[in-house]
């Protein structure tokens, strides 16, 4: 009841801004990348004035047309918003410094209000408006509809927070969309990397797993960790589970504690994280725990003497050096306090990424919209080795997933800090 | 074998919250023959007592103890007064609706009153000892030392006080019991702060193993507590406190050789099981229906 009445009073504020905006609607610039300085800016009005002027635009030489497709209004706008705001941000900061060999990028946005049929209604009007890259979407569902499309024509597309397998291979076939991207890693990679981390960084050779059945994210990341663990010799000594919901983890722990492995690798929930280390020390387990990205938070759910040492990865680390020029850029440009999720950050890479390619394409001398220009993008992107990006270095795997760094997060003092790219 | 020795501890540690939680079970319904399916949540109000006496006024764990089953033994009593005394001659089924219902009243009254989220804080005995090879936390070594102490009270309090000796007669023949001068009021209401009061420092054992509080922690406790009532024989005091260190051992057993996943599952195989071969429990008298 809590959540509708907040729903509504968004809603009603969302309106009363659009009322304000119509009317100033006139004096904003058409045809370029407007940033504007809103949270809650009308995507779906800014698409049809630029389709209004599209036609005119897309012949234009010395431009660049690509379309920013994704949910800025509805339920989750939450996450579409900062990603529609950072790529704006991003190819905004690009033109101002002379854009792509003298070019401008023009960024058509168009809202799919996190559908996928709507994400591909809006593909097929930003195609008719000559646009020759597309950036999204946002949501897991529309963007796997919008990839559907994009692979017929073959252009290029990045989302910047779709983590589902099938965005970029389909599920049913295991045929690779060769033509989608995406700059945040998805949820096994994490696993995969903990247990390089476990052995290259802390010298371990044993460890123990403990992990929740039936969930997605918690057996996608522990058989990705037992997989790459074989891989690099690290001896799993014992693998524990409990089943949602449980609290009690003495046993699981008494058990782990018994074998007495290097690290325990968690990869679970923060609240269960909390339990499970509390449930560890005070089995006499001494190990360190890792985790995925679910452990952020894990600060409030144990004490700092429990958790002193325990690590987890995260996709983005807030405050670091390569990430706070943007967080501050972002701040300013739309009036906000702090950057709001680590979407922003990740949308702000998939702008570089793309613009990564379409200089390629550029330098190749080919003419934007060509079918030769898209697979020129795409050969980029797909060989591009380490290009660095704000959070984390980025070269593409067969399936087109991101090998990138993880931002590495320790518990140091009840507080979780900062450690490492790795 | 020193595994064994800390499973053993782990089980011993469960089974003392359970096996306090089950005694206000089976009291209860030794008494007026009601499931008081709001036990498990007074556990709830208990935890959440001891959390924010702690945690947001910063008092002594030994006063938030007090302060937790203080409320737990006031809650328990006003139900009862409230919501069981004006049913008493009801059918059975209405007051067990009652209960339900109360249930619900308490889940989603912490829910608006404290949020849905679940309240963490620091753990309140950390550390352990260890003898040799085995290790056993403070934590386990207190809670099954005041769960022992608290039963030892408990059945002196029923075999050795006038008041015992009335909650026995009650139990025994309300009517008889009522023409022999106990005042059933005062005996049930008295049955209810006891059964509470025990859940009150159930409450705080709890949150010393897990110290985590959240709206919704007593419906499974309280279930589980449930089975050990039966297990053990309901409206058996002795019977409870066995039926409760042996689901809390089976749980550490299950969960210890590896099929930690299928603990719920045992535990409620376990309830089937006993109404299917011993309804009785292992310390109840089989009754013999009168014609």
């Amino acid at each position: 009841m809590k959540n509708m009445k907040k729903l509504f009073c968004f809603a009603l504020a969302v309106v009363m801004l659009l009322s304000v905006m119509a009317g100033c609607a006139a004096k904003t610039e058409q045809g370029s990348s407007t940033t504007q300085a809103s949270e809650s800016t009308a995507s779906t009005e800014t698409a049809s004035n630029e389709s209004a002027d599209a036609s005119d635009a897309a012949a234009t030489d010395g431009e660049i047309d690509i379309a920013f497709i994704g949910n800025t209004t509805g339920d989750y706008a939450q996450y579409g918003i900062p990603v529609r705001n950072a790529v704006m941000l991003y190819f905004d900061q690009l033109n101002a410094a002379g854009g792509i060999n003298g070019k401008k990028v023009v960024v058509k946005e168009y809202d799919d209000k996190g559908d996928g049929v709507e994400a591909v209604n809006a593909y097929n009007l930003a195609k008719e408006n000559g646009i020759t890259a597309v950036i999204g979407s946002v949501l897991t569902g529309a963007t796997i509809g919008l990839a559907d499309a994009t692979y017929e024509d073959n252009m290029p597309q990045i989302t910047a927070s779709a983590t589902a397998t099938g965005v970029t291979v389909m599920e049913d076939t295991g045929e690779v969309r060769t033509n989608v991207f995406r700059a945040c890693f998805i949820d096994p990679f994490q696993g995969q990397k903990m247990a390089d981390y476990a052995v290259e960084k802390l010298g371990a050779k044993t460890a123990a797993i403990f992990y929740e059945t039936g969930s997605d994210y918690s057996e996608g990341l522990k058989n990705a960790f037992v997989v790459e663990a074989e891989r690099m010799g690290l001896e799993i000594v014992d693998t524990e589970a409990f089943a949602t919901g449980d609290k009690d983890f003495k046993a699981q722990m008494t058990n782990i504690a018994s074998k007495n492995p290097d690290i325990v690798f968690c990869p679970i929930y923060y609240g269960e994280a909390g339990l499970a280390i509390q449930a560890a020390r005070q089995a006499g387990c001494t190990a360190t725990f890792l985790g995925g990205d679910g452990f952020g938070s894990v600060k409030d759910y144990a004490s700092a003497e429990e958790l002193e040492g325990s690590v987890y990865c995260s996709g983005y680390a807030p405050g670091t050096e390569d990430v706070a020029q943007f967080e501050k850029d972002y701040c300013e440009t739309f009036g906000v306090e702090e950057v709001p999720n680590m979407f922003a950050p990740l949308a702000y890479d998939a702008s570089m990424i793309m613009a990564y390619g379409l200089k390629a394409a550029e330098d190749a001398g080919l003419e934007a919209g060509t079918d030769e220009y898209k697979q020129a993008v795409i050969d980029a992107i797909k060989t591009m080795d380490g290009v660095k990006g704000i959070t984390g270095t980025y070269s593409f795997d067969s399936d087109n997933n991101p090998i990138k760094s993880v931002a590495i997060i320790e518990l140091t003092g009840g507080e979780e800090v900062f450690k490492e790219m790795f | 074998m020193s595994l064994f020795v800390s499973q053993l501890f782990n089980g011993l540690q469960t089974g003392s919250v359970y096996a306090l939680v089950a005694l206000g079970y089976s009291m209860v319904y030794g008494i007026i023959l009601l499931l008081n399916f709001a036990h498990g949540d007074i556990i709830m109000v208990g935890a959440y007592t001891a959390f924010y006496a702690m945690t947001a006024f910063h008092l002594h764990p030994i006063l938030s103890v007090v302060l937790a089953v203080v409320t737990s033994t006031l809650l328990g009593v006003v139900i009862e007064k409230v919501a069981y005394t004006p049913l008493r001659s009801a059918p059975r089924l209405s007051l067990l609706i009652t209960a339900i219902g109360i249930s619900f009243l308490l889940e989603n009254g912490a829910q608006l009153l404290f949020g849905a989220d679940t309240k963490s804080m620091d753990t309140l005995v950390p550390g352990n000892v260890s003898f040799g090879s085995v290790t056993i936390s403070y934590t386990a070594i207190l809670t099954i030392i005041v769960a022992v102490i608290a039963m030892v009270a408990l059945t002196l309090l029923v075999q050795k006080t006038k008041l015992g000796k009335a909650m026995r007669a009650v139990s025994e023949d309300m009517g008889a019991a009522q023409l022999m001068g106990i005042s059933l009021n005062k005996t049930i209401s008295f049955t209810f702060a006891v059964g509470s009061a025990l859940a009150g420092i159930g409450s705080v054992l709890y949150l010393c193993a897990y110290s985590q509080a959240s709206p919704t922690m007593g419906s499974m406790l309280g279930l589980k507590a449930f089975v050990a009532a039966v297990l053990g024989g309901i409206g058996s005091i002795p019977g409870a406190m066995i039926g409760g260190f042996a689901i809390g051992l089976l749980e550490a057993l299950v969960a210890a050789v590896g099929l930690s996943v299928w603990k719920d599952a045992v535990v409620f195989a376990i309830l089937i099981v006993v109404l299917l071969v011993k309804p009785s429990g292992i310390m109840g008298h089989p009754v013999t229906e009168k014609v």
